[in-house]
């Protein structure tokens, strides 16, 4: 087995294991709904009596099954993000350069992000949810990545032999990441308000949804990821205006890849200024988030794939 | 709102009304979509400036839909009136919203924190505790532990006397917030002020030069040549590059480029001749211009020898690469014959050729490791006498007819093999055509001169350095009041407030408490 093989296997043994941590997180997330549902019908026995189940409403209250649950999704975690890192880092050995250089790679190296941000996020308490979404993606990123996008670990093309490539792809595939969590996060916001007001989301099926922070926290966690995000995605643009300005002669030509960034770029603006816009902080403001991130999307998949331009050597 | 009731509200109350709508941030937020939303179409359609070939071919395509998306300036979505009209008045209310928060911002700056409120209680970060500390103690390190260490204070600080029994400490920082945000939206007005003032100003030439030739800098050596309505023709720095040589390197195994380089002398009046490099990612900065290195070929030496046997045409041709390989695509116009029909010869140039099966050559390998012409001829008229421009890398067939032959499979294009050094018979003695021994390169050089590019570049990292500062920079209040108590001992009271979330809020409550205790943390 040489280098690049090598790199494939771990992706795999990657997925694997995230995929050992989704499930063993929506266990823990039906748990909690269920807990969550046996504590209302409790309170309705009880009657205005302390409610003995309330304290499961508590997460960080272990119970036998959540507690191993809970172990074995957060050390299939690291287990899939130490292989996931081996993979980004013997693909690099065996192309002998940055291991972003393609949308394979950059989906790779996007979904490593996306579990460092979560496990920075989890380190002190457990969100289910945002494990459970962020493990979905991942295992379905790595998954297609390996199905659809692989190419070969090969040298690069004259236009991209720069320093750029390391700069300007490696802080966009970091910010995609850090998109991809708060995106999550901003979903996750918009249930929760969601149930507060009735409806669908309020029935004892969403019950899990009362054991996640509440609107506010959610709220502003999603807001500094995102802010996080929009700092590198700014950065990702000029680094990317400047690296235009060495190979082509112009550091903007409006090419698909670069409308798309500025549209995405346009988005989160108008995200942070709807937080503090009258009628549109709040839920008006998420939904943004979710269409700012499927301009992400939109951005490396069909942009790629479809629209001819400079950036097509990405594929 | 109470104006559009009186009914002379007159041109100046509309337009007041006006400005204050455009100037809100709701009319902001709508701009910011709006823009997201007309950038789109640019990406959709193919676009004049980037790529007029596809546009014809889109017209060529949708012949009922596309004279619409002319009208409506699909074709050149960023030049048109209506996406310009977005980006203006987005920048027009941003204007109107920040040169009144600049004043401000100017005011706040000279002015003290506020007055200690009455009740501390009541905000959302707050300790009591009492202490045996006197009240003076009490207030000086809670002042000397906010204002910091650094060269410039965290806190800016007052010490109040509030009503002769207490006396509290009242202090803010982060109002470098309001200076990053205002310094981001700055930096945007001037990046787009560069874009206006580069547009004006800058020029653009393109040169094709093939080896051992080179080019001046003036507007009629360039193939191609455009400015903006603000250049001088006297301005262009009237240097001389001549290309020595381009190499070019493959991957052996994919047969993918690795690296293009092109050497070149540079002759720059007043000043010595000197050798220079140009490759991709890396341009030559000449007389205040960079010169790109934006495609390669072929140029292949080809004389050709009319019936007569006079020499009828004698020159490097420039061959284009159709694919990885350098199948590379050219014509050959000879119009100057002793006398018969004008010659044309079309066809590839083939770095490597193959012939396989017999009578089909292709190329297997893009550096010239065993070249060969494959030229199909016509004769006729070229059609250049008309005085219309022509496309030098197509034959106008139109009063042109192909030399064929009969075969076994029927009639069929005659062609012509030449290899390097070689001369061979035309068809129907029409003359002999000669490859030369040596395969020059040739270069496309872009050369482009905009005298913006360094203050768009400090605008663009002052607005990321700018919003850095504005998003994560903690805008607090802190009031720490100290009452004596009749016991003998103080009372103190430490309590924050924050502009927007901050999840610091209760750790900064907690050292300033630790300070006044005297157990200021190790940092």
């Amino acid at each position: 087995m040489n280098i690049a093989e090598m790199s494939t296997m771990l992706v795999w043994g990657a997925a694997t294991a995230y995929a050992i941590a989704l499930v063993s997180f929506t266990m823990l997330l039906a748990r909690k709904a269920d807990a969550g549902v046996a504590a209302r019908q409790a309170a309705v026995v009880g009657a205005g009596a302390p409610a003995p189940g309330a304290a499961d409403l508590d997460p960080a209250s272990p119970t036998p099954g959540r507690a191993k649950a809970e172990g074995i999704a957060r050390s299939t975690v690291l287990v899939g993000l130490a292989l996931h890192a081996g993979a980004v880092v013997t693909r690099g050995i065996a192309a002998g350069r940055a291991p972003w250089a393609n949308l394979y790679e950059f989906v790779l190296v996007g979904a490593l992000v996306a579990v460092l941000v979560l496990v920075a996020l989890e380190r002190r308490r457990t969100i289910p949810f945002l494990g459970t979404a962020v493990m979905g993606i991942v295992v379905l990123f790595l998954a297609v990545a390996q199905v659809n996008f692989f190419v070969p670990a090969d040298g690069v093309q004259p236009a991209l032999q720069s320093y750029w490539l390391v700069i300007h792809v490696g802080v966009a595939v970091i910010a995609t990441g850090v998109f991809t969590v708060g995106f999550v996060t901003s979903v996750l916001q918009l249930l929760r308000a969601g149930r507060a007001r009735g409806g669908a989301l309020a029935s004892p099926r969403w019950g899990w949804l009362a054991t996640t922070p509440g609107v506010g926290a959610l709220e502003s966690l999603a807001f500094r990821l995102n802010a996080v995000g929009f700092v590198l995605w700014s950065f990702t643009l000029v680094a990317g205006a400047i690296w235009a300005e060495h190979a082509w002669g112009r550091y903007w030509g409006w090419d698909p890849k670069e409308v798309w960034t500025f549209v995405i770029w346009v988005v989160y603006a108008g995200y942070l200024h709807a937080r503090t816009t009258r009628g549109w902080a709040g839920a008006r403001a998420a939904w943004l988030v979710v269409v700012a991130y499927v301009c992400v999307i939109i951005n490396f998949t069909l942009v790629n794939l479809l629209f001819p331009g400079l950036h097509t050597y990405a594929t | 709102m109470s104006d559009v009731k009186t009914p002379e509200i007159g041109a100046a109350g509309w337009a007041r009304w006006a400005w204050r709508q455009l100037t809100s941030m709701r009319v902001a937020l709508l701009l910011l979509l709006a823009l997201a939303v007309a950038a789109v179409p640019g990406s959709i359609f193919p676009q004049q400036p980037q790529d007029p070939v596809a546009v014809a071919e889109y017209v060529r395509d949708n012949p009922t839909l596309a004279p619409w998306l002319e009208r409506l300036g699909f074709f050149d979505v960023y030049a048109s009136p209506w996406f310009a009209a977005v980006y203006l008045l987005l920048f027009t209310s941003l204007v109107g919203c920040i040169l009144p928060r600049m004043r401000k911002h100017a005011r706040a700056l000279r002015t003290p924190p506020p007055r200690t409120p009455r009740r501390l209680e009541r905000f959302p970060a707050h300790s009591r505790e009492e202490t045996e500390l006197d009240v003076a103690t009490v207030l000086d390190r809670a002042e000397r532990h906010l204002r910091g260490s650094g060269p410039w204070p965290t806190y800016r600080v007052t010490r109040l006397d509030d009503d002769g029994v207490a006396a509290s400490v009242s202090a803010e920082r982060g109002y470098l917030r309001e200076t990053g945000n205002l310094l981001f939206h700055t930096a945007l007005v001037g990046v787009l002020v560069c874009l206006v003032v580069g547009d004006f100003t800058h020029y653009r030439g393109q040169a094709v030069v093939v080896e051992g030739r080179g080019f001046a800098n003036s507007r009629l050596a360039y193939d191609s040549f455009e400015a903006g309505r603000g250049f001088r023709p006297e301005s262009l720095v009237p240097f001389r590059i001549t290309l020595d040589r381009f190499e070019s390197t493959f991957d052996p195994a994919t047969l993918l480029a690795r690296d293009f380089t092109a050497e070149v002398t540079v002759d720059e009046p007043g000043r010595e001749e000197r050798a220079g490099t140009i490759k991709v990612n890396h341009p030559l900065s000449v007389g205040g211009a960079k010169i790109y290195l934006m495609g390669n070929g072929y140029a292949p030496q080809i004389e050709v020898h009319d019936a007569a046997g006079e020499l009828a045409f004698s020159g490097p041709v420039l061959f284009l690469p159709q694919d990885t390989v350098y199948s590379s695509q050219g014509v050959v116009k000879v119009p100057d014959v002793t006398s018969g029909p004008q010659i044309g010869l079309v066809g590839y140039l083939l770095p490597t050729a193959v012939e396989e099966p017999a009578g089909f050559w292709r190329s297997v390998h893009p550096l010239p490791l065993d070249p060969a012409l494959v030229l199909s001829v016509w004769t006729g008229d070229l059609g250049l006498d008309a005085g219309l421009p022509q496309n030098v890398y197509e034959l106008d067939e139109e009063g042109m007819t192909q030399v064929t032959e009969q075969t076994a499979a029927g009639e069929r294009p005659r062609t012509v093999v030449v290899r390097p050094g070689q001369t061979v018979d035309l068809p129907e003695g029409l003359g002999t055509v000669t490859l030369g021994e040596e395969l020059p390169r040739f270069v496309a050089l872009d050369l482009r001169h905009d005298p913006t590019l360094t203050v768009i570049l400090v605008f663009a990292l002052a607005a990321i350095l700018g919003l850095g500062l504005s998003l994560f920079t903690p805008r607090r209040r802190v009031w720490v009041r100290a009452r004596h108590t009749p016991e003998g001992t103080t009372v103190v009271e430490v309590a924050a407030l924050a502009r927007g979330d901050d999840p610091g809020l209760e750790a900064e409550v907690d050292r300033v408490r630790l300070a006044i205790a005297g157990q200021e943390e190790e940092r």
